[in-house]
């Protein structure tokens, strides 16, 4: 047993990073929250570039995977940069073809994909929202409810998030693809897939709070010293990176669960949803308090993470939700 | 990154389950920190040595069998999900021996370790004085040299399980003109029958003498029980307390194991609408796993010949934490009958966790309040400046 990120993955992940701190995300992400998807977009190109979105394709499909554990390396980066889109929802409905095969169009999207040509949606109202992600700029979208795959043919009126890079509406007008009780089984992969790179994602944007606000708190000064000097400060921030580092293991060993095929996948997605959701939401609330004023106000960049948190917390499995599937027998 | 077992370790785990259950006794022994159940606790741990099971990860030369972390994790596993008797040793298995280890000399290994291993000495720890609890640096007690050791004199407290136990550890202020208050302290060692010493017991929280306080009243000690360098004691204290933080204290067999028997609880007993119950329990289950696996990567780490400092701390807060939250769910899925103490005649059907709870209280207390871990979480961890407590 080595339970640690291999040499590569280690690598992948920090070329990511370092991709993206070049990116200026947070212009990417205003632009996407104001619907200009053009920044966003060439942004998809440079991660589908790099592999993001072959992970989740298989080899068949021009893909490299499926590969859940280099998927959630991949999601914790995308979050810690706050990557705006459709990401999970792509990978999520790559995870659903790949299992439905031809009948579901597979050879069609799937390769499209993987290189990055195509922006997908993925809508499950059975697991909570009625909503699907970005469906306005997305190439597809497709519903799964009960036995049945649809792909919608439109998309009604946005509705705003609380995350404005967000953007919701519901699915319109569906064309059945696929019925039959295979559909239940991909939907529980997919959705499993959805819950593990929504939880990644949720650990990067965590860190990345923790970081800025330590960073802040080192060097912002009240009563002539630094904030972060403050015992009171100091432990919220210490809480911070104990739900953090206590987090990350369980993505990592929900990833290797869903990689397996392992029973137990499903209840490892789940715990690792609630334990990153639930971290990287109190980062948030600590960014805020620490910030203060200052980070009440949109005009930080801030803003763009700390509104993230509590979506993602929700998105694909409420915490509730996981904690019914962790105790599920 | 893999989390399957190899062949040697699943053949480790199985030989542990077997000896366990034919082994571990039938009947839940009295509480340890009891005149009865510390005698019976001690049997236990002779059972344990005569298969070489006490100290599975010592050296053999030691009573041990050499085991990896990996496997002493794997035997911890098993050992919990057994239930079998808390270690009696355990404050010298976890907190003396790795100091021996690291600062000892051979002489001193092959002396204290082996009767540490079977049993047949017990160990109290003797750090905390009245004055001084978390800040090691304010200790008062003294040790003067003399002619062939030392004189100790002072006052120890909080004890754990000095009442019955034979011996302890602990440091003393051997140079009062030292220029820091963390240096002129020696580790030293010390018989608990010697003359000079009296063992008062203090009753725990739930009533039971686990506690002790010592008065030293020029108790000589020979040169070969310190431990290090005299006058290097904090620095010697250092390793152990990491350790007592860290992974050895505190395995996460035992939170998987009383995350399963809390599951378990609510499965049999609980209200299914109560989901705000239902959500302690799922996170209690989740803690234990997140433990569990962290503590995996630790080893995994060391394996990899990194080296685990400030982190522990991070270890400590989150067992003591999850050791309460796992500890007040199963009182509160108990209802009416979480308030029984384990010793009352109805209390057995329910699981015995009224001693759990109460050892759980103490968790955020001992071995370095979770305030201070908090502390060298944020400065050495995050970087965060030093200021004021």
């Amino acid at each position: 047993m080595r339970f640690l990120l291999d040499t590569e993955q280690r690598a992948f992940a920090k070329t990511l990073d370092g991709m993206l701190g070049s990116s200026d995300t947070p212009g990417t992400i205003r632009s996407w929250a104001a619907g200009d998807a053009g920044p966003g977009r060439t942004l998809w190109s440079r991660l589908a570039e790099a592999g993001v979105f072959g992970l989740a394709v298989p080899e068949r499909h021009e893909g490299l995977g499926p590969l859940p554990v280099e998927l959630s390396v991949a999601f914790t980066e995308l979050g810690r940069h706050a990557v705006p889109g459709p990401l999970v929802e792509t990978v999520a409905a790559a995870a659903l073809l790949g299992r439905l095969g031809d009948r579901a169009s597979a050879e069609t999207w799937l390769p499209r994909i993987a290189t990055g040509a195509a922006l997908v949606s993925l809508c499950a109202p059975d697991t909570g929202s009625p909503y699907a992600l970005d469906a306005d700029a997305a190439d597809a979208v497709f519903v799964v409810e009960d036995d049945t795959v649809w792909r919608a043919a439109g998309c009604g009126p946005l509705q705003r998030s609380s995350d404005p890079a967000r953007r919701l509406s519901r699915p319109t007008g569906a064309t059945v693809l696929v019925e039959g009780p295979t559909v239940r089984a991909a939907t529980a992969y997919a959705t499993d897939v959805a819950a593990l790179t929504t939880a990644a994602q949720a650990l990067g944007l965590g860190r990345a709070l923790l970081d800025h606000t330590v960073a802040y708190a080192a060097q912002r000064t009240q009563f002539k010293v630094a904030i972060g000097s403050f015992q009171a400060v100091k432990h919220r921030l210490a809480d911070v990176l104990l739900a953090l580092e206590f987090a990350q293991p369980l993505v990592h060993s929900a990833a290797l669960a869903l990689a397996s095929d392992a029973p137990s996948a499903r209840r490892e997605c789940a715990a690792a949803k609630v334990a990153a959701g639930e971290a990287a939401y109190a980062a948030s609330r600590t960014a805020l308090q620490v910030h203060g004023a200052l980070g009440y106000t949109e005009e930080l960049d801030l803003s763009l993470w700390i509104r993230k948190a509590r979506a993602l917390r929700d998105a694909w499995g409420t915490p509730a939700a996981c904690r019914s599937l962790v105790l599920a027998p | 990154m893999d989390l399957d077992f190899s062949t040697a370790e699943n053949t480790f785990r199985a030989e542990a389950r077997a000896w366990l259950s034919a082994h571990v006794p039938t009947s839940r022994l009295p509480s340890l920190e009891t005149a009865e159940g510390f005698a019976a606790h001690r049997e236990w741990e002779r059972t344990l040595f005569a298969d070489q099971w006490s100290v599975v990860s010592w050296p053999e030369e030691y009573g041990g069998r050499g085991a990896s972390l990996l496997q002493w994790l794997i035997f911890e596993e098993e050992y919990y999900a057994a239930d079998a008797p808390g270690r009696v040793s355990q404050n010298g298995i976890n907190l003396l021996a790795p100091t021996l280890f690291e600062h000892g000399t051979p002489e001193q290994r092959a002396r204290v370790l082996p009767p540490m291993a079977s049993g047949d000495v017990i160990w109290a720890q003797a750090w905390s004085e009245p004055e001084a609890g978390s800040d090691l640096a304010r200790l008062r007690s003294t040790a003067e040299h003399t002619e062939g050791g030392w004189r100790l004199s002072g006052q120890k407290t909080w004890s754990s399980r000095a009442a019955f136990a034979d011996r302890a550890f602990g440091l003393f202020r051997s140079d009062p003109a030292a220029d820091k208050p963390h240096r002129g302290l020696t580790y030293v060692m010390f018989p608990l029958d010697a003359p000079g010493v009296t063992v008062r017991p203090i009753g725990r929280l739930d009533g039971k003498p686990a506690f002790a306080e010592l008065f030293l009243d020029d108790v000589f000690v020979p040169d070969e029980d310190v431990i290090g360098e005299p006058g290097e004691g904090w620095r010697v204290a250092m390793s152990t307390a990491g350790s007592e933080r860290g992974l050895t204290l505190r395995s996460p067999g035992r939170f998987t194991a009383a995350a399963e028997r809390l599951a378990r609880l609510w499965r049999d007993e609980a209200d299914p609408a109560d989901t705000a119950l239902r959500d302690r329990v799922a996170d209690a289950v989740i803690g234990a796993r997140a433990y569990e696996l962290f503590a995996y990567a630790s080893v995994s780490r060391i394996a990899a010949g990194e080296s685990i400092g400030a982190e522990s701390s991070l270890n400590k807060v989150f067992w003591s934490e999850l050791d309460i939250a796992l500890h007040e769910t199963a009182l509160d899925l108990l209802g009416p009958y979480g308030e029984l103490a384990d010793d009352a005649a109805d209390a057995p059907a329910h699981g015995g966790w009224a001693e759990g709870y109460t050892f759980s209280l103490a968790g955020p207390i001992y071995a370095g309040t979770n305030e201070i871990q908090r502390d060298i979480i944020a400065e050495r961890l995050l970087g965060l400046p030093k200021g004021r407590r």
